[in-house]
């Protein structure tokens, strides 16, 4: 029997589930050797048992753990997809600043008409058997992981960091180009595609294991941003993994 | 006939988003028809506060994945409005054929994958590969590209890369956009005009049902505006995008998560049939045809309309695509670096059509280059309040129907609209207090 796949979206912009739809050229063949069972976006069917359920987006409200449990009960292995599942991503921007502060800004004196929580990975609340990195999350890089479970081998792992893949590529250090670059401490599998279309690195991929981040500031600080704007870009993807 | 009547539909399908459809009749009486929005909130304008100019567009792209073209563009306008930073033809150009490359992505998506499944009483896109395949190939082709003017022109389709304040970090090359014109006119161009047809064997599923309301989009003197415009209201005329408050007025409900906004009525419409309803004499005679054999007529005041007006988008975008590259090419590309040094600092506000709507974003800048306050406004929660006032009018015309074609008929309304949850729920109004 074919695995039974289902996507679920959690506080995120929807655009690693789309980046799936833009498969065109392999989307069919995909469906070969998989059953969707459940993808809200983009069909009507609902299932009670997943062999693989791919998560996007955040944990950031009550009503959100209480889902992320009962799928975690009803799935054999859990993915997490791209930055908002597995670190908070951009959404944990909002953990810097006092969440009082926070609903008021945006909801005035009704801030309490709505529930919220710190945004947090979805590995804070259930177990992650598996991530897939990156915002959005590169459709190659869901390509390996999926034929890697289908085929029951394990997924690719990458412990360089992007700078390194920028090398292959033979692009010239942004750097050198008067730009400031998060490269050298976030963790590969993107195939540099910012610096290689003349775009610094945000970081959207998390942090690698053991970074020298004080090394990174100072790096950054050296070519011209204040130290504020330097740790600011750094927790721009890594809120919740960066204390500075 | 004094009917109870109560449905809830807990989210929705085949949108963007989570929303759920409240729909309760006692005794005949419409107590409750509305859609709740019950997506987390996601409090963006809040993180915008004290980022660079540089981060900007990068953050705000990530309120939604389906229009993040949509986001990126309308937050470079925005500051480069703030920052009175100049661009060039061709980085004005470039952006045209991004915003045609999203909207027929997005388009095709919405009308294919989305909202055709129920006019063929199918639950999603996928039993349709076994029963339509050609179809669904079709759509797929389509989707790609427009996908390729994405991936080529900004990096990527989802969350652009090479779009920044003042021009791009990377031009395209000569025979990159040669190709893509290539697809555009051996693929795309014969598969639209063959999604007309099957658009057109399909109208008869379209539920009869109108609603006169106010429409809302840009206007531009030049062309079908979808980048930059004036404000035009089908009830009053033209606004300048400065003056975006006076029409949004936007407003907090308690079943939604995402604001309401109303200008001269109870609520205003705005997409592609808004778009469609204002500018229809701006099309070109390919799209006026394909309306036309699609049952499209100027002034149409049906919602569900709105599905066959993207598709008429879509063919306009195919070929206006092809009058952009021919222009980029005749120009002679430029190897032109980003304008990135602010000539002031402030205030800005930035508007552009996105594929569901009119869309603004308003940022002000302290002397560094820092956002102290953000405000976006989205077409989705502009809809909101229209959607509700379809639904009241609705229910009562069609209550002598089976729960199940009432629910249905209501989740086809909605799923029209093309709403985009995420996008909706970002959130809002913004000061911050320093």
């Amino acid at each position: 029997m074919k695995p039974q796949v289902a996507f679920f979206d959690f506080t995120s912009c929807e655009g690693c589930q789309l980046n799936k739809l833009n498969l065109e050229n392999d989307l069919l063949d995909i469906l070969k050797h998989i059953d969707i069972v459940e993808f809200r976006e983009a069909m009507d069917d609902k299932a009670d048992f997943y062999d693989i359920a791919f998560i996007e987006g955040s944990i950031s409200s009550p009503s959100c753990v209480e889902r992320i449990h009962d799928i975690r009960r009803r799935c054999t292995t859990l993915v997490a997809i791209g930055s908002c599942a597995v670190n908070g991503g951009v959404n944990a921007m909002k953990n810097l600043h006092p969440i009082d502060e926070v609903r008021e800004t945006v909801y005035g004196k009704d801030k309490y008409l709505f529930a919220t929580l710190p945004a947090m990975a979805v590995s804070a609340v259930v177990k992650v058997d598996y991530e897939v990195r990156g915002c959005p999350m590169t459709q190659q890089d869901f390509l390996k992981l999926l034929i890697s479970l289908v085929l029951g081998k394990e997924p690719p792992k990458y412990g360089s960091p992007v700078c390194v893949e920028c090398k292959l590529k033979e692009n010239e250090c942004l750097y050198n180009r008067g730009m400031v670059c998060l490269g050298p401490i976030t963790r590969a599998g993107c195939d540099a595609i910012c610096p290689s279309f003349g775009q610094f690195c945000t970081g959207c991929r998390g942090l690698l294991d053991n970074s020298n981040l004080d090394g990174m500031l100072e790096l950054m600080t050296s070519h011209g941003i204040s130290l504020d704007e330097a740790k600011k870009r750094m927790l721009l993807y890594n809120s919740n993994e960066v204390q500075l | 006939m004094n009917r109870d009547l109560n449905i809830k539909v807990h989210h929705l399908t085949r949108v963007e988003g989570h929303g759920n459809i409240v729909v309760n009749m006692k005794d005949g009486v419409l107590e409750k028809a509305h859609l709740s929005i019950v997506e987390p909130p996601r409090f963006f304008e809040a993180m915008m506060k004290g980022r660079s100019f540089h981060e900007a567009a990068i953050i705000t792209s990530r309120i939604c994945g389906i229009c993040s073209l949509g986001h990126q563009l309308t937050s470079l306008v925005t500051t480069e409005a703030a920052l009175g930073l100049e661009i060039s033809e061709q980085t004005r150009l470039l952006r045209k054929l991004l915003v045609h490359g999203a909207t027929l992505q997005s388009n095709v998506l919405h009308a294919y994958f989305l909202a055709a499944p129920d006019f063929l009483g199918a639950g999603s896109v996928f039993p349709l590969i076994a029963t339509h395949k050609d179809v669904v190939l079709r759509a797929l082709r389509m989707k790609r590209v427009a996908n390729d003017i994405g991936d080529i022109v900004s990096g990527r389709a989802v969350h652009p890369i090479t779009p920044v304040p003042g021009g791009f970090t990377r031009i395209p090359e000569k025979a990159e956009l040669l190709e893509i014109k290539r697809k555009l006119l051996e693929e795309a161009l014969p598969d639209g005009l063959e999604t007309v047809e099957t658009m057109k064997a399909l109208a008869g599923a379209i539920p009869q049902f109108e609603r006169e309301t106010e429409y809302i989009s840009l206007k531009h003197p030049d062309e079908y505006a979808l980048y930059e415009g004036a404000i035009f209201s089908s009830d009053s005329g033209l606004i300048p995008v400065e003056n975006y408050l006076d029409v949004t007025n936007e407003y907090i409900v308690d079943h939604s998560t995402s604001k309401h906004a109303k200008y001269n009525r109870n609520s205003y419409f705005v997409g592609a049939l808004a778009r469609w309803n204002n500018n229809n004499s701006q099309l070109g005679d390919e799209a006026q045809a394909a309306a036309e054999a699609m049952g499209l007529k100027p002034n149409c005041y049906n919602p569900y309309m709105n599905t066959i007006a993207q598709v008429v988008e879509a063919v306009h975008c195919i070929l206006d695509s092809v009058r952009i590259i021919d222009k980029l090419i005749d120009n002679g590309l430029k190897n032109e670096k980003p304008n990135q040094t602010p000539t002031c600092y402030g205030r800005g506000i930035g508007s552009n059509e996105v594929p569901r709507g009119i869309l603004f974003h308003d940022y002000t800048y302290d002397n560094k280059g820092n956002i102290v306050a953000a405000n976006c406004i989205i077409p989705t929660g502009q809809n909101l309040a229209n959607i509700d006032d379809d639904m009241v009018k609705l229910v009562p015309e069609i209550i002598n129907k089976s729960k199940a074609e009432i629910t249905l008929a209501l989740e086809m309304l909605v799923r029209a609209y093309d709403p985009c949850i995420s996008c909706s729920v970002h959130l809002l109004e913004v000061d911050f207090i320093e």
